[in-house]
């Protein structure tokens, strides 16, 4: 096995982001298809394709649509989140540098779909440069008549803005990001109502990652079941893994799901740097659990299998760790970025966060005691599952997950006391 | 308050949206372009092209880690510093900027010339280590690396 090349296919030819590239090589064909089909027939064919959200959530892409209520008089949106932020992960970027219109024909099918006439793609505001890249291919698009009034003769009308962001890894949560396109503080917001019913501006909004929309035109071109045998059963078709930490060849790297992580890490990545073993990877970006060198072993790329292991296969952010890396230097690492990047909104993660980073530099320092160790796994316990919004949890799991698979590289740095006294 | 290209990119801006409000990031990006960062007089203009009050404004630009009401230097040199980065070597990149420029994550250059950062993933992390340079991505970097590129800006 090896990579299997449907979003990136045209990565590699010259020219690669001009619309006439582009359609020599199949391009527009799958929205000419898609404005002859009813808006249900495309739903139906992309909940065939079994497509779940590769932003991270995973949630089923089909399932999302279909909760767009196209009946309501409100004007509806469609907002493609490019925030990509989290950290391990860099596929979207590439996704929009190399091959600007398949994401722009995905999101004409995706909002025709829903019945929206603008859309947006919120870009995280440090890939500045591909703003003109996007801003280029939209006006191309619209000179060959596939955006802007009356599209390809079928009355549908659509424009796309870009619209940069800056600097918030929150924004990346679909509530914050549209607080943040509002123009306001990216704070997340209560759920329900969700994004689909009280989205943008209080209307109908569908929110689906870079390489959700950019999956779109093979599954209408091709069909749900070309797509869905592409990966497994549950988790259909291929996606983008960014390789990164200790390995020889780090990259993005599109194989089927399913596909071995061992595999992805020796072949595609050429095996860990310098000869050594692995210690520990992290599959799916820096916000689930770590895993050790024999879960990894057994891991698959696709949700199931990665939920066996007892991780996560969320953005795809695989990142490897040989034999010599300290797991609490690592975890001290991510604690910092989440305090950083914690909105303020809730005591929890904001608080709990903060007292995290100081019980880890309190170990660092070499004045920690084994309570230390104890009053940091309390301290997950009081902010899972109770923080405003899921950036709690993720700066909970990389913890605790850490100091389960890897108990010694925290217990070495501190020295043993007598147990804490518990409230009764 | 602005140079007439600037001012003609926010009218731009303000027509473009559904509601003019949603036009506030992009115009505070292009006012700490033209004047190298978020002023007070920045903020009330903003405030009253957009019918905000200026605190609207002014808690928007505290929000975002990209807007600096301090001065960030002509380069604002930005060293990723989070996980893949750091398995790769990020702590020796900056490590090597604050002895080359005398200054540590936060500070500016007495010249004015270089503000050194210490900031969140920029993913680029399969390209680590990373830095940005304003805007402009520097990847797979080495200490030698570094020295080129600080030798060959403007």
């Amino acid at each position: 096995m090896a990579e299997t090349k449907i979003l990136t296919a045209r990565f590699d030819l010259p020219n690669s982001t001009s619309i006439d590239t582009y359609l020599k090589t199949g391009g527009y064909q799958a929205l000419e298809k898609a404005l002859k089909m009813t808006q249900e027939e495309i739903i139906e064919e992309v909940k065939k394709s079994a497509l779940r959200g590769r932003g991270g959530a995973g949630f089923p892409t089909g399932l999302k649509w279909s909760f767009v209520p196209r009946s309501s008089p409100k004007p509806k949106y469609l907002v493609c989140n490019a925030d990509e932020s989290e950290p391990g992960t860099c596929k979207d970027r590439y996704l929009m540098e190399k091959d600007p219109h398949q994401l722009i024909e995905g999101m004409i099918i995706s909002a025709y779909a829903i019945g929206a006439n603008l859309s947006f793609i919120y870009i995280r505001g440090e890939y500045w440069y591909l703003i003109a890249v996007l801003e280029k291919a939209i006006e191309e698009a619209r000179a060959r008549g596939y955006l802007g009034k009356n599209i390809l003769g079928s009355k549908f009308e659509l424009d796309i803005i870009v619209h940069p962001g800056a600097g918030a890894y929150i924004c990346g949560e679909e509530t914050a990001l549209l607080e943040s396109l509002e123009g306001k503080r990216g704070h997340p917001r209560i759920k329900p109502p969700f994004p689909a019913v009280v989205g943008l501006y209080g209307c109908p909004t569908l929110v689906n990652n870079v390489e959700t929309l950019s999956a779109v035109p093979h599954i209408i071109l091709k069909g749900g079941d070309w797509y869905r045998q592409l990966g497994t059963e549950k988790s259909g078709g291929t996606k983008m893994f960014s390789l990164s930490g200790h390995v020889n060849r780090p990259g993005n790297y599109e194989v089927r799901m399913g596909y071995p992580l061992m595999q992805l890490i020796n072949e595609e990545g050429g095996g860990i740097r310098d000869g050594k073993k692995l210690k520990a990877v992290i599959p799916g970006g820096s916000s689930v659990p770590i895993i050790n060198a024999e879960e990894a072993a057994r891991c698959n790329l696709d949700y199931e299998s990665c939920q066996s292991v007892g991780t996560m296969l969320a953005s795809g952010g695989v990142i490897v760790m040989d034999e010599t890396t300290d797991i609490f230097e690592t975890t001290f690492n991510l604690i910092k970025f989440y305090k950083h990047e914690s909105c303020g909104w809730c005591t929890p993660c904001r608080e709990g966060t903060d007292w995290l980073v100081k019980l880890f530099k309190k170990i660092k320092s070499g004045s920690g005691t084994q309570a230390d160790l104890e009053l940091i796994e309390r301290l997950c316990v009081n902010i899972e599952g109770r923080s405003h919004c899921p950036l709690g949890e993720a700066a909970v799991l990389p913890i605790t997950s850490a100091m389960k698979r890897f108990p010694e590289d925290f217990t070495k740095r501190v020295r043993k006391t007598l147990p804490v006294l518990q409230p009764a | 308050m602005f140079s007439p290209q600037t001012e003609a990119k926010i009218d731009a801006l303000i027509a473009k949206y559904p509601y003019k409000r949603s036009a506030i990031l992009p115009i505070i990006h292009l006012a700490q372009l033209e004047q190298g960062k978020v002023t007070e007089e920045a903020i009330h203009y903003i405030a009253d092209r957009l019918d905000l009050e200026p605190v609207e404004v002014y808690e928007v630009v505290t929000f975002y880690s990209m807007y600096f009401m301090e001065e960030i230097g002509k380069y604002h040199l930005q060293v990723c510093r989070t996980l893949s980065c750091m398995l790769c070597g990020a702590e020796e990149i900056t490590a090597h900027l604050e002895k080359k420029l005398g200054i540590k994550p936060g500070q500016v250059t007495p010249d004015g010339r270089f503000r050194l950062s210490e900031v969140e993933c920029l993913g680029s992390c399969a390209t680590a280590p990373v830095m940005q340079v304003n805007f402009d991505y520097y990847e797979n970097l080495t200490p030698e690396k570094v020295d080129e590129i600080l030798k060959n800006l403007p």
